[in-house]
């Protein structure tokens, strides 16, 4: 660990503490403002949108109507990418002639970016054509970032709307909230973005790939694309479904130091803006910042242990004539380094990115303990776009109903009584997650057809199955990679993990919105455990590690854990 | 409820034209306007005007009197710029403990002038396959072995390589580096060209 290093991650956290304020403003004035920001320029274009969808932007909808609304899109938005993808060989801006996705990889596919997974069984530069990857693929990138802001606004909604008896139980507007994600927030983002990562070295192009002969007459072929554009809101939505096989570590996705920090800036920077438009909908900047807080406090021990265990080298190289003053190099990029790469890996799997710079599965065992403990934590550490947002509201939820059992009082948060259907809601919510994971990381564990697909042998072999349901059920589509998820079986099983990592969490999220929002205001009392300040935040982080340490610890000692010891000792596999 | 599946359907059409459609052909319009060489590829010619690679794309060299470059995992022999990827092998992974000790005493035998251990960077593959850079210490490390490759004394090989080491990004992102094709261009330009025969094995 060097003092650069530590430089680089100081500078990156305060990026992202001075970019929650603005960005939170001014999402709170887009979504729950009386007259959006920017109007004269996004108004046309926002209600143009509405015209043709056939919108009453006025409107709203119950828990119900916003569910069913949501999972209605969904449900077009796989048709949709399946359809191109098993027609891309007949449809235009596929240079390289390359042919339809079998079956099964295309509804993995389709699956993994409806869902904001963005999980890759496939590699993207000798697979997708240009307009697979900008139509079946990024436009999801946009459209489920948008729906994750929805559910989002909705629970917010249902925690800080004070209605009267004879009020609608309304939760907003689905299609409104899309429609103004994409209109006001992603794409101005996207849009400049996208040509200064193009300014620094990231191609945007619809060109056959190059065929070159190098100086020493060896023959290279340049994979092209349209990759700026899709980098952007890649990072931005969360997505981090890559352009070509090797991501972010590509350097077409990301040649400099500088690119990569824009692009960790994109990560966090919804999410955290989020809790701030959440302060700002509580009528109290305070709860905003105190889930700021207890993020903040898992991030930064997420990125302490990561950088700690990768400059540390790999304990069983070091019995061989190298000097591994760099640290762990293998799979890992020169110009990023050990800290960046750590970095990178905690934020990714912090939020729902899944985005990499550098190979998960190549990390040290404690070094990739801390990106697959981050997913299964829930993706609460800003979390992805509105899903951390939402996720952490549940644990909210869990964490004042513990304290209330603790004082024996009735919960309550922002003033709503907490009671027996929300918390109902929210441990099905908790335990759906866990379920899936643990459950169908044992069947691949026992499963001959399951296991021929990993690369590693060993305890190691045990992470990349546990990384790979943790990974798709968290929506997050970063992968110990080295396990060869193309099957029929792994593409069908990861298909249903990601659907159920979605939708399974989100409809309970949306009925908690709908049970809450009509619910009376109690001023607060004496007796009200408060939920902001310190104490908060340390109960708040402290449900959030129990609740995941419990439930994974047993598997992750089989995995990670173990194989720390045994790498110590020099044991390989 | 049948009403509002019209209504995703229309709002699959429209979002699916202006995010999918719209958005990456505008942008693409204006970065070959603005940065056509970087939305290119950043692509690096020869005198003739051929196209050698791209100064963002590793390749592999083999001849001892250029640099060469970190191990790749991107195809099957390496900076297969179709096939990007890295091993995926785990710390704890025999495949790898064996493949860094093949790939140590390989370099140890191809560069006997070169005291030191070697740089973890030069045995290990990156994340891409296709890392077009050196650490400074790993290019530092093959200086004896191409000096001696190509007749000239250390120290003015050195020198070059000093010359092209880039600092981190503002002074404080990511790490120092030095470009493996830049590097070896400017060998070429300084020193003359070496005939494309000898191998490094």
């Amino acid at each position: 660990m060097t003092f650069n290093g530590w430089l680089q991650i100081i500078l990156y956290s305060l990026v992202i503490l001075s970019v929650t304020k603005p960005l939170g403003i001014f999402m709170f004035r887009v979504f729950e403002g009386d007259r959006q920001p920017l109007q004269r320029f996004f108004g046309p274009i926002e209600r143009l949108m509405y015209r043709l969808c056939g919108v009453d932007p006025s409107s709203e909808q119950s828990w119900q109507q916003y569910s069913w609304a949501l999972l209605a899109f969904s449900a077009f938005g796989v048709l949709v990418t399946y359809a191109i993808e098993r027609l891309q060989h007949v449809l235009p801006f596929n240079p390289q002639g390359l042919g339809p996705v079998a079956p099964d990889l295309a509804f993995n596919t389709a699956a993994s970016f409806t869902t904001n997974t963005n999980w890759q069984a496939y590699s993207g530069e000798s697979t997708m054509s240009y307009l697979t990857q900008m139509a079946g693929l990024a436009w999801h990138n946009f459209t489920s970032a948008a729906a994750g802001i929805g559910v989002a606004l909705a629970i917010s909604r249902g925690l800080t709307r004070r209605l009267r008896p004879e009020d609608p139980r309304t939760i907003g507007n689905f299609w409104v909230d899309v429609i103004r994600s994409i209109v006001y927030v992603l794409l101005p983002i996207c849009i400049p973005l996208a040509l200064v990562l193009v300014a620094c070295g990231l191609i945007q192009n619809f060109a056959p790939y190059v065929e070159l002969t190098t100086i020493e007459g060896v023959k290279q072929t340049l994979a092209m694309g349209p990759v700026a554009s899709q980098e952007v809101i890649k990072e931005l939505g969360t997505n981090g479904g890559g352009f070509f096989n090797a991501n972010s570590a590509h350097p077409f996705e990301s040649p400099t130091p500088l690119t990569n920090f824009i692009e960790m800036v994109l990560i966090f920077a919804i999410p955290a803006g989020l809790t701030y438009t959440f302060g700002r909908m509580a009528r109290d900047q305070k709860q905003g910042w105190t889930l700021f807080a207890a993020m903040a406090v898992l991030f930064l021990v997420g990125v302490g242990v990561a950088y700690w265990a990768e400059a540390g080298g790999n304990p069983v190289v070091n019995r061989l004539a190298v000097d591994q003053a760099a640290g762990n190099m293998e799979g890992k990029e020169v110009r990023f380094g050990i800290t960046n790469s750590a970095l990178f890996a905690t934020i990714t799997t912090d939020a729902s990115c899944g985005a990499v710079i550098a190979m998960h599965d190549s990390f040290t065992p404690l070094g990739g303990l801390v990106p697959l403990v981050n997913i299964q934590l829930g993706e609460v550490i800003f979390g992805g776009v509105g899903a951390g947002m939402y996720g952490i509201l549940i644990f909210a939820l869990l964490a004042v109903f513990i304290a209330g059992l603790m004082v024996g009082r009735t919960p309550e948060y922002l003033g709503k009584k907490i009671e027996q259907r929300e918390v109902k809601l929210a441990v099905f919510y908790i335990l759906i997650f866990p379920a899936i994971i643990l459950g169908f990381s044992g069947w691949a564990s026992v499963a001959p057809y399951a296991t021929s697909s990993l690369n590693n042998d060993g305890p190691h072999g045990l992470s990349e199955i546990l990384y790979a349901f943790s990974s798709g059920a968290g929506n997050n589509g970063s992968a110990f990679a080295g396990l060869n998820a193309n099957t029929l079986w792994w593409n069908t099983l990861l298909g249903i993990t990601m659907l159920g990592g979605r939708f399974l969490m989100i409809v309970p999220v949306l009925a908690i919105a709908g049970s809450l929002v009509g619910k009376k205001v109690v001023p607060p009392s004496l007796g009200t455990f408060p939920t902001d300040g310190v104490l908060y935040v340390a109960l708040l982080v402290g449900v959030v590690v129990i609740v995941g340490a419990l439930t994974f610890f047993p598997a992750l000692s089989l995995g990670p854990i173990v194989e720390h010891f045994l790498a110590r000792n020099g044991k390989l596999f | 409820m049948w009403k509002e599946v019209i209504v995703a359907l229309r709002v699959t059409v429209v979002t699916l034209l202006l995010t999918g459609i719209a958005y990456p052909v505008a942008v693409t319009g204006l970065a070959q306007m603005l940065f056509g060489a970087q939305a290119n590829g950043s692509l690096v010619l020869n005198e003739q005007g051929r196209v050698i690679g791209s100064e963002l794309i590793g390749q592999s060299f083999s001849n001892p009197a250029y640099f060469w470059s970190r191990p790749s995992a991107a195809g099957d022999n390496g900076y297969d710029a179709t096939a990007s990827g890295g091993s995926n092998l785990g710390a704890t992974s025999k495949k790898l403990h064996d493949r860094i000790a093949t790939e140590v005493a390989r370099l140890q035998e191809n560069n006997p002038l070169a005291k030191e251990p070697v740089p973890i960077e030069l045995v290990t593959t990156s994340a891409s396959g296709l890392d077009p850079h050196l650490s400074p210490a790993a290019a530092l490390w093959q200086v004896p072995r191409v000096a001696a490759a190509r007749g000239l004394a250390p120290e003015r090989v050195r020198r070059t390589v000093e010359s092209l080491i880039e600092g981190r990004d503002i002074g404080l992102l990511g790490e120092p580096r030095v470009n493996v094709l830049h590097l070896n261009l400017a060998l070429d330009r300084q020193f003359g060209r070496v005939q494309a025969t000898a191998s490094g094995g």
